[in-house]
């Protein structure tokens, strides 16, 4: 069933890591002693690893290319079950209430540190949810997102500062605020496209992230705004534990809404808008959507997502300075996004979790994080290039229509 | 005769030291099945590209006339969208369906234009925004009935054989409610059967009120179809007039076969 060839190729495979590997895993030099050691076994098994791997990698794709090939008569049949799961409503709603009820009991149930976890990866999920419409659904590559994030955050962190404004006031204001910057930055970038948006958005997200590093009349600088208060209950003084679980139920609330409302986007003329315009920008134009228009939106609502979890960042760590909100913040939310499935809400909330959890319950590897998000980001490209649950497109059904009772 | 729906004068479109349109002259009136016919390379597509506003014209005028109001537009340098408000959709040479959504969606997304709800629509859903939505639906399913691919509405565009391809894309231009309908090459690369089912699809179209401009190479298709011929060759309006005009005159053929060395 395998031919030699592949064989053969896997063994030059793991030749060419061996010597890849060679001056990492071999040579090891001890500079005090003055002693090289040779250590010859490890090639030996980056050898056999490289070789296994390239073969279980191969043989995926043989089986994939014959599963393709015979059973294209049963597509509904190899619909991925989590899609079954998800068009069936009987299925749906027990689930949705079930995440539900855990999400309300979950600071009962587990330490406030766990709580403290949950709370940066709900907050995760929304700001994935909001990027996911600017380049799951629109199709446009931001890759300065975090600096929305930052809008949210330094605007409550700097209205209250100065003014004493409350948490409940600055939410909204915060999150059009990063609207506002949003509209601001899609206007110059309305006639990019793919990588030199992304470039153009990168530049945008650092020269936010510099212009508080720097102008410390503004922003007091690299040490940041200290002192924030935490959002208030109707004048009730909570316990610091308390406080905990109330951001937690925030933004359990936050992605709820969230959810709610790119749901309703994704289905309506604007969503579909969208979709449209990823596809095919002139042929999009030439059926009357207005493109500055359709593009400013999106850029505006994504934004306005980042900055509402800006401001609950803000009354969550009390503090905020730049290094907050680098390059690797929108790195990791535009993962989450690709990880998850591009335009797929269930699997951004799926790809933000385990982006966020893992790392936190495998300290253990936390050296080897970076490594490892890497392997994973590769990995999936490679297997399941279209996310980890992909976005199922609504079907329409047309036997209630009078005009087709006539077929 | 009524008045010109679309009257273009004077047309010209500069490449840098190119020009790929010259003068162009045309009208076109209600109810009518024009052809633009020409050898490759003469300025069909580009023409076409001018008038939908994909491209500025580098002089010239074209004016629009809505059959209906009677209310007059100048076209020059208004954005493809605005000028597809006006009443003047178009399908493209090479297919541009959105091809990853579906048949239904695909019509749904031309009747963008017509429809009105935004933001607080799609997240309230309230009734105005409910039965919109019902609307789009429903005249996006009498289309696709029009041009019969109503039992392929939730397949992917993609997956369309190419004559169905094509018809969708008429399907979406006809659901931004055109009054000028243009067409270009919609029988290209299509085998006969396709060719005469569309034949008799632009009929229908055109029995319904929509005007028709049209590029095609498709000669039995051209001479068959339309009422009146444009001749474009080299980004000039060579020849004008009934099909059988067209054919006999002496420019028109030297355009495609070539002048004869002895005469």
């Amino acid at each position: 069933m395998f031919p030699v060839n592949e064989l053969k190729r896997s063994l030059l495979v793991s030749i060419w890591f061996a010597f890849l590997t060679f001056p990492i895993m071999v040579i090891k030099v001890d500079p005090i002693e003055r002693i090289v050691t040779w250590r010859w076994d490890n090639m030996f098994f980056v050898a056999i690893g490289s070789f296994v791997l390239s073969i279980l990698v191969k043989v995926y794709f043989v089986r994939k290319e014959r599963r393709a090939g015979s059973k294209k008569a049963q597509t509904a049949l190899t619909e991925p079950f989590v899609h079954r799961i998800l068009r069936e409503p009987r299925f749906l709603y027990p689930l949705c209430l079930a995440c539900l009820a855990f999400a309300i009991l979950f600071p009962h149930l587990f330490s406030a540190y766990q709580t403290n976890i949950m709370t940066t990866a709900l907050m995760y999920v929304v700001l994935g949810l909001g990027l996911n419409i600017v380049v799951g659904v629109a199709g446009l590559l931001d890759l300065g997102y975090v600096a929305f994030y930052a809008v949210g955050a330094y605007s409550y962190a700097l209205l209250n500062m100065h003014f004493g404004l409350g948490f409940w006031i600055v939410l909204p204001i915060g999150g059009l605020l990063a609207a506002f910057v949003g509209v601001l930055l899609g206007f110059p970038v309305l006639r990019l496209r793919g990588d030199y948006l992304a470039i153009v958005t990168l530049g945008f997200g650092e020269i936010i992230r510099l212009i508080l590093e720097n102008w410390n009349d503004f922003s007091q600088g690299p040490s940041g705004i200290a002192n924030i208060s935490r959002p208030g209950l109707f004048g009730i003084d909570l316990s610091f534990s308390a406080s905990i679980n109330y951001i937690y139920y925030l933004v359990v609330g936050l992605v709820i809404f969230t959810i709610f409302v790119v749901n309703r986007l994704q289905s309506s003329r604007l969503g579909r808008a969208w979709l449209a315009l990823r596809e095919d920008e002139i042929a999009c134009q030439a059926m009357g959507i207005d493109k500055t228009r359709t593009k400013l939106i999106a850029f505006s609502l994504g934004a306005f997502w980042a900055g509402l979890v800006g401001v609950i960042f803000a009354a969550k760590t009390t503090f905020v300075n730049p290094a907050s909100f680098t390059f690797l913040e929108s790195a990791i939310i535009l993962s989450i996004v690709v990880l998850g499935g591009m335009g797929s809400i269930v699997g951004v909330i799926l790809g933000a979790l385990t982006l966020i959890l893992l790392p936190e319950y495998l300290r253990a590897l936390a050296e080897y994080r970076m490594l490892a998000f890497g392997g994973i980001l590769v990995v999936m490209m490679i297997f399941k290039p279209e996310g980890l649950i992909s976005n199922v497109r609504r079907s329409y059904q047309f036997k209630k229509l009078p005009s087709s009772e006539s077929e | 005769m009524s008045e010109a729906i679309l009257n273009v004068t004077n047309l010209t479109m500069n490449f840098g030291g190119i020009r790929a349109l010259d003068s162009v002259n045309i009208d076109i009136y209600p109810g009518e099945i024009v052809a633009l016919i020409g050898p490759n390379g003469a300025g069909k597509t580009t023409f076409f590209n001018c008038l939908t506003g994909i491209y500025t014209p580098s002089s010239g005028e074209i004016r629009l006339r809505n059959p209906e109001t009677g209310k007059e537009t100048r076209l020059n340098g208004m954005k493809p969208n605005r000028i597809t408000e006006k009443g003047m959709a178009r399908t493209f040479q090479n297919i541009r369906l959105f091809a990853n959504m579906s048949v239904l969606e695909n019509v749904m997304i031309g009747r963008h234009c017509r429809t009105h709800s935004l933001i607080f629509g799609a997240i309230f859903r309230n009734p105005a925004t409910r039965k919109e939505e019902r609307e789009i639906i429903d005249t996006s399913y009498k289309i696709l009935k029009k041009v019969k691919l109503h039992k392929q509405v939730n397949e992917q565009a993609k997956n369309l054989s190419y004559g169905a391809q094509r018809r969708l894309e008429i399907a979406r231009a006809l659901a931004t409610e055109p009054f000028l309908l243009l067409l270009d090459e919609p029988a290209a690369g299509m085998n006969p059967k396709e060719t005469e089912a569309l034949v008799s699809l632009i009929r229908l179209i055109c029995s319904e009120g929509h005007s028709i401009l049209l590029i095609e190479h498709d000669m039995k298709l051209v001479m068959s179809l339309s009422d009146r011929i444009f001749v474009m060759d080299y980004g000039k309006k060579i020849a004008q007039g009934t099909p059988e005009e067209v054919r006999s005159n002496p420019a028109v053929i030297k355009a495609y076969l070539g002048e004869d060395v002895d005469a």
